[in-house]
């Protein structure tokens, strides 16, 4: 049996996971809503107004429960000085090159990356998305502002869903990081491999 | 109540492949309104009432002819009065009737996101299809003279409908046939910028040097037209000079659709190809790896 190191407990990933249905409940309602190819969408909601109205509730749910992980984890998400030989080599890794991984802590630059994107498209969507929203908001902003509003909010969320895809993805790739947020461990030779800088503190700490 | 099947649908919001149009010989309509002729009974406000049984809620008086003070969901068309002084002490009364201008290029239409909830028919109406609409609102958005108006009752989006209902059977529009001075005329749309263009001649040798035809080549022309004492400045009648579809609802409508949705299969894609050619980054082996360590 591998040696295991806690990285997420239970809260943190519960919190990760009300976070990640929400994402994909407010998605597909507002995908619906983008484009006519994926109007089919709001038959998962009930049809068009049921989504409608569903839309906006999910999303700020979503921005809302997106604020626990924030609380948590922003600390975690400043610069760091072994940044940059991560990213200088991010070209090689994604070629394949094993035998690049510069020693990162806790999160690597990319995470960092997708952890203020994932926050800033979600402060532009809540921020944008009010001023539209039907019946109870929209009476109280002008016709242009919501011209404006409803093509931020779009671009906004088409960052949010190719961040997403690109997070996702880098937890396919990188075997062992699943079971972070599944079971809340990782292995120690995942830590040491992908994090090294965050295994050692893990080892001194204990 | 669908679309009329009558009157063919040459284009349908949210709707990528064409409509059913089978019949091409169908005459474009307009209706003129000449303010010259208007005396602002409002005759017409209550002609639309009645024929689509339309019961706004009473207002009050703000010491303004205006009444009720805008458009609503229950108020399709409403006359609205302007004190202005197109010269320096030269006061004129302008009496306009608002509502939907029937464009030829329908911003409600393009930014509805709800496949059908807007159609415009052969014969140049615009029409919402209410069973479709969704009540999202993006119509007001689309709409370069502020036409639509949500029911706070069913969230549902209302405006003239040009009586499209009457016009399929060959009536003309219900304010048309009540208006007591012939100021609202009704026909075919080159009949009627024809006589549009005649009555502003006519105003122009009775001293309204810059009266004119409004038809705003911006929104592709409209199928209802004014002839304005100062078509050169429509402001001075809350009418955009030059209205056309905002550019922030042609990149959002336009642009932003296929590139986001290319955006976002492309990533979706791009890691897929990317794990079939490099493959994962595998967990160590933890046995060697402590060997290592030990070593």
């Amino acid at each position: 049996m591998a040696r295991m190191l806690s990285r997420y407990n239970a809260r943190e990933r519960l919190n990760h996971w009300v976070v990640a249905i929400l994402f994909v409940l407010a998605g597909l309602s507002g995908l619906a809503l983008f484009h006519p190819s994926l109007f089919f969408l709001t038959n998962v909601f009930g049809g068009g107004p049921w989504s409608r109205i569903l839309h906006p509730f999910l999303g700020l749910l979503m921005a809302l429960s997106f604020l626990g992980l924030f609380v948590r984890f922003w600390h975690h998400n400043l610069g760091a000085e072994s940044d940059k030989a991560w990213s200088d080599n991010i070209g090689k890794m994604l070629r394949g090159d094993k035998s690049v991984t510069p020693a990162v802590g806790r999160y690597n630059p990319g995470q960092k990356r997708v952890f203020w994107l994932m926050t800033m498209s979600l402060f532009v969507l809540v921020v944008t998305g009010f001023t539209f929203w039907r019946p109870w908001f929209a009476p109280y902003f002008s016709i242009d502002i919501m011209r404006i509003a409803v093509v931020l909010h779009a671009v906004a969320a088409v960052v949010l869903v190719i961040t997403t895809i690109v997070h996702i993805y880098a937890a396919i790739w990188v075997k062992g990081t699943m079971r972070a947020m599944t079971r809340g461990t990782v292995s120690e030779s995942w830590a040491r491999r992908n994090h090294a800088l965050w295994y050692k503190e893990m080892k001194q700490g204990k | 109540m669908s679309s009329l099947q009558s009157q063919d649908v040459v284009a349908r919001s949210a709707t990528t492949t064409p409509p059913p149009q089978a019949r091409s010989h169908v005459p474009q309509v307009a209706k003129l309104i000449d303010e010259s002729k208007c005396i602002g009974c409002k005759a017409c406000q209550v002609a639309c009432m009645e024929w689509n049984d339309l019961r706004d809620e009473v207002g009050s008086n703000l010491g303004v002819y205006d009444n009720p003070t805008d458009l609503s969901a229950q108020s399709w068309t409403v006359m609205k009065f302007f004190e202005v002084e197109p010269k320096d002490g030269s006061l004129e009364w302008l009496i306009r009737k608002d509502g939907c201008m029937h464009c030829e290029d329908p911003g409600c239409l393009k930014a509805c996101p709800s496949p059908g909830a807007i159609v415009k028919y052969a014969n140049g109406i615009v029409d919402f299809i209410s069973e479709h609409c969704i009540g999202c609102g993006y119509c007001i958005k689309g709409c370069p003279f502020d036409i639509p108006r949500i029911s706070a009752t069913d969230n549902k989006a209302y405006k003239c409908t040009l009586c499209s209902d009457r016009v399929g059977i060959g009536l003309e529009p219900a304010c048309v046939k009540t208006c007591p001075t012939g100021a609202i005329t009704f026909g075919p749309k080159d009949d009627m910028v024809a006589y549009g263009n005649q009555r502003a001649g006519e105003l122009k040798e009775r001293g309204f040097v810059n009266a004119g035809l409004y038809n705003p080549a911006g929104v592709g022309g409209t199928h209802v037209m004014y002839v304005l004492k100062h078509a050169d400045r429509p402001e001075l009648e809350d009418l955009p000079a030059n209205p056309s579809i905002s550019s922030m609802v042609s990149l959002w409508k336009g642009l932003a659709k296929p590139l986001a949705l290319a955006g976002m299969l492309g990533a979706a894609l791009a890691g897929f190809l990317h794990y079939m050619k490099v493959g994962p980054i595998e967990e160590n082996d933890d046995a060697k790896d402590d060997e290592k360590e030990d070593a």
